[in-house]
C-alpha cells in the first residue's frame, strides 16, 4: 500500500518460550516472537492454532504455564488484565464484547475509565472537578468518534447497531485508552468487502496517526499480506514461521499447514488425472 | 409534536450531558417540583401526605438503592430490608447516644453504617453471580434481623424489641406535623435522587453498567472489579439505610426488627422490576405502582360492585386484581414502567402526525 516502512522502533513486546495447556491439551508450545514499536504484526494460522490464546496471554486473561512476556522493558510471568490495561495494552474481541445496554458514547467513555480519578462523592455532586474531568474526556472521545466516523450513532444503544458498526465501536473503545499496544482479534470476521476495506483503512490510520503497535489476528490472507509489516504463523500451538509477508508466503511449512502436505495417494490421483 | 426537539441546539458537551436535555422535560419537572414543594404542603390533605406520599417517597428511595445495585451494576440482592434496618437502628442509636449530632447528619451517618455493612455483605459478589448471589445476600437479611433482635444494645434493651423514634428537630424547628415531615422526606429524597442520577450518568455508572453487561471486557479495559462491585453495594446500601431511617423517623415512628423482614426486601425488588431495571425514574414509578395501587383499588371496586358482594370477599378480589395487574404489566413491558414512558415519549415526538 505504499507506506513508508522505516517507522519501526525498539522492541515493545517480547514473548519468549510461552507455553499454555488446558488440562491435557497443549494450546501453545514454546512460542517466542517480538513486536516492535509502531509495527503492525499479524498472527495467522489455521483454526485452533492458538492465536487467540496467545493474545489472551499477552493481556493477562490467561497465565502461561511456562515462559515470560516482557512489555515496554518490564519482564513478567503473569499479570492481571487490569495491570495490562493500565500498562497500555488494549484489545478487541473475536466475538464483539461491547456493553449492550449502553450507548456508543458511554461504551467509548468506559475505555477512558482508567484515566479518570474523581471520587464517588465528587461525581455524585457533579460539580467542579468531576464535571470538568467528564468534559475533558468527552472531548477526547469525540475526536475518536470523528476519526472512526460514527458521529451519527453516538447516542444509540450499541445493541441496535449493525455488526460492522459494532466492530468499529469496539475499536474506538480500545483506542480510547490511548494504548501503546493494540490487540485486534479478527477485527474483520464476518464483514462484507466494503466493511473490510473500511476497517483496513482505520487500522492503517490508527497505526500511522497514533503510532500504535498493533498485533492482529486475521484469517483473510489478502488483508494480512497487505496490512502487516510482519507475519507470525502458528500451527498446533507452535510457531512455524515469522517474517515479512513475502518470506512467509514462500515458506514451505506454511504452505503445508494451510494446504496440507500431499500424500502418496494424492500424487497418484494427480498422475491419473493428468494421464 | 409535544416532544419536538427541533430547534433545540446544543453548543457545548455540558449542555449535551444535562440530565434533561429537552426543554419540555425541564418545564414538566420544574412544574412537578413546584407542586411537590409548595402546593402539596399548603393544600394537601393529611391522608394524602401521611398515608400516600411519605411512604411512597421513602420506598422510592429504597427502590432507587436496590436499582443502583441490581439495575445498574447487575448484582442481585435480597438483603434490601436488612440494610434498611441497619439505617433505622443506626439513626435511632445516634439520636439516643450522641444527641449532639444534628438529625440530618445522623441520617447521613446511619446511611454510612448501612453502606459499610452492605460492602461487607457484597464481598461474595466477587466470586458468585446471579441467583447464587441472591441466595448469599439472603444471609445478610436473616443475620441482620437476628442480630438486631438478639443484641439488646441496638434497641436500648427495650423488652419488646420495639424502638420509638425520638422527636425530630432540625435547627430548633420541630418536625412534628405531616407537612413538615413530608417536606423533610421530599428534600432528602430529591437530593439523593439527583445524586444518584449524577452517579449513573458519570464514570461510576458506566463502570457499574460495564460490569453488568460484560464483566470480562470490563476487566480487560481496566475497570477494577473489586472496587466497582463493592462501591455498588455500598452506595446501594447507603440509600437503603437512609430510607430505613426515614421510615422510622418520618413515617411509622416505632418499629421492631421484624418490620424489615424478607417480605419488605421482596416488595422492594418487585418495585424495581415493575418500575424498570436501570432507571432512576423507574424506581419512583415502580414504588408508586406498588404503594398507591392497593390504596386506590378498594374505592374503585366498591364503586363498581357497590354492595353486591359480601364484605369479606373484597380484600381477596383486591389481591387477585393486584397480582393480575403485575403480570399484565410485566408481559406488556418486561423492561418496566420506565420503558413504557420512554416509548410514549418517542411516540409523542410525532403525535398527532403520522410521520
Amino acid at each position: 500500500m505504499g507506506h513508508p516502512r522505516q517507522k519501526v522502533g525498539e522492541v515493545l513486546l517480547e514473548v519468549s518460550g510461552v507455553s499454555l495447556s488446558f488440562g491435557g491439551v497443549k494450546a501453545l508450545h514454546q512460542v517466542s516472537f517480538q513486536a516492535r514499536e509502531r509495527e503492525l504484526c499479524a498472527i495467522i494460522g489455521p483454526n485452533g492454532a492458538g492465536k487467540s490464546s496467545l493474545l489472551n496471554i499477552v493481556n493477562g486473561v490467561y497465565q502461561p504455564s511456562a515462559g515470560t512476556i516482557s512489555f515496554a522493558g518490564v519482564q513478567r510471568k503473569s499479570m492481571s488484565p487490569r495491570e495490562a490495561a493500565l500498562g497500555g495494552i488494549a484489545r478487541t474481541f473475536q466475538n464483539i464484547a461491547l456493553f449492550k445496554g449502553m450507548s456508543v458514547l458511554d461504551n467509548i467513555m468506559t475505555g477512558r475509565d482508567a484515566k479518570m480519578h474523581s471520587s464517588l462523592l465528587a461525581q455524585a455532586l457533579y460539580w467542579g472537578p468531576a464535571q470538568r474531568e467528564e468534559m475533558e474526556h468527552r472531548c477526547h472521545v469525540e475526536k475518536l468518534i470523528d476519526f472512526l466516523q460514527i458521529e451519527h450513532v453516538r447516542k444509540t444503544p450499541v445493541g441496535r447497531l449493525p455488526y460492522g458498526l459494532q466492530k468499529r465501536v469496539e475499536l474506538a473503545r480500545a483506542l480510547a485508552a490511548e494504548p501503546r499496544l493494540l490487540l485486534l482479534d479478527e477485527p474483520m470476521a464476518g464483514m462484507n468487502v466494503e466493511e473490510k476495506q473500511d476497517m483496513c483503512r482505520f487500522i492503517l490510520d490508527v497505526n500511522d496517526e497514533f503510532g500504535t503497535t498493533i498485533l492482529l489476528i486475521e484469517h483473510d490472507m489478502a488483508v494480512v499480506m497487505d496490512l502487516a509489516d510482519r507475519v507470525v504463523v502458528l500451527d498446533y500451538g507452535r510457531k512455524i514461521a515469522d517474517g515479512t509477508p513475502e518470506e512467509v508466503r514462500r515458506n514451505p511449512e506454511v504452505i503445508a499447514a494451510y494446504l496440507g502436505v500431499p500424500t502418496e495417494a494424492d500424487r497418484e490421483a494427480v498422475a491419473e488425472g493428468a494421464g | 409534536m409535544l416532544y419536538r426537539e427541533a430547534g433545540q441546539f446544543k453548543t457545548s458537551y455540558r449542555a449535551d450531558q444535562r440530565i434533561f436535555p429537552i426543554l419540555q422535560d425541564r418545564v414538566v419537572v420544574g412544574a412537578l417540583l413546584l407542586v411537590a414543594f409548595v402546593a402539596v404542603p399548603l393544600w394537601g390533605s393529611e391522608y394524602l401526605v401521611s398515608a400516600l406520599l411519605i411512604p411512597w417517597l421513602i420506598l422510592s428511595l429504597a427502590t432507587l438503592g436496590l436499582n443502583i445495585l441490581t439495575g445498574y451494576a447487575g448484582q442481585f440482592s435480597l438483603g434490601t430490608a436488612g440494610f434498611m434496618a441497619v439505617g433505622a437502628f443506626a439513626a435511632y442509636g445516634f439520636q439516643l447516644r450522641t444527641p449532639a449530632v444534628p438529625l440530618l447528619l445522623a441520617f447521613v451517618l446511619s446511611g454510612v453504617c448501612a453502606a459499610g455493612v452492605g460492602a461487607v455483605f457484597g464481598l461474595p459478589s466477587l466470586r458468585i453471580k446471579g441467583m447464587y448471589l441472591a441466595v448469599a445476600t439472603l444471609a445478610s437479611q436473616f443475620f441482620i434481623e437476628w442480630l438486631l433482635t438478639r443484641v439488646g444494645w441496638f434497641t436500648n434493651y427495650s423488652s419488646s424489641g420495639v424502638i420509638n423514634a425520638q422527636p425530630m428537630v432540625i435547627a430548633g424547628l420541630a418536625i412534628n406535623t405531616p407537612p413538615r415531615r413530608y417536606l423533610l422526606v421530599l428534600a432528602v429524597v430529591a437530593t439523593l435522587a439527583l445524586a444518584a442520577k449524577n452517579l449513573v450518568r458519570g464514570r461510576a455508572g458506566r463502570a457499574w453498567m460495564a460490569v453488568r453487561d460484560m464483566d470480562v471486557a470490563a476487566e480487560v479495559i481496566g475497570i477494577p472489579m473489586l472496587r466497582t462491585k463493592l462501591s455498588a453495594f455500598a452506595v446501594s446500601s447507603f440509600y437503603c439505610g437512609v430510607a430505613g431511617a426515614l421510615w422510622v423517623f418520618a413515617h411509622v415512628g416505632s418499629v421492631d426488627p421484624q418490620a424489615f423482614d424478607l417480605t419488605r426486601s421482596l416488595q422492594v425488588l418487585t418495585m424495581v422490576i415493575i418500575g424498570g431495571l436501570g432507571s432512576v425514574l423507574g424506581s419512583f414509578l415502580g414504588a408508586g405502582f406498588i404503594v398507591l395501587l392497593p390504596l386506590f383499588l378498594p374505592s374503585v371496586l366498591s364503586a363498581v360492585f357497590g354492595t353486591a358482594l359480601r364484605p369479606g370477599l373484597l380484600p381477596n378480589i383486591e389481591s387477585f386484581i393486584f397480582g393480575a395487574l403485575i403480570i399484565f404489566f410485566l408481559i406488556v413491558e418486561p423492561q418496566g414502567l420506565a420503558r413504557l414512558w420512554q416509548v410514549t415519549k418517542e411516540k409523542l415526538r410525532l403525535w398527532p402526525f403520522p410521520h
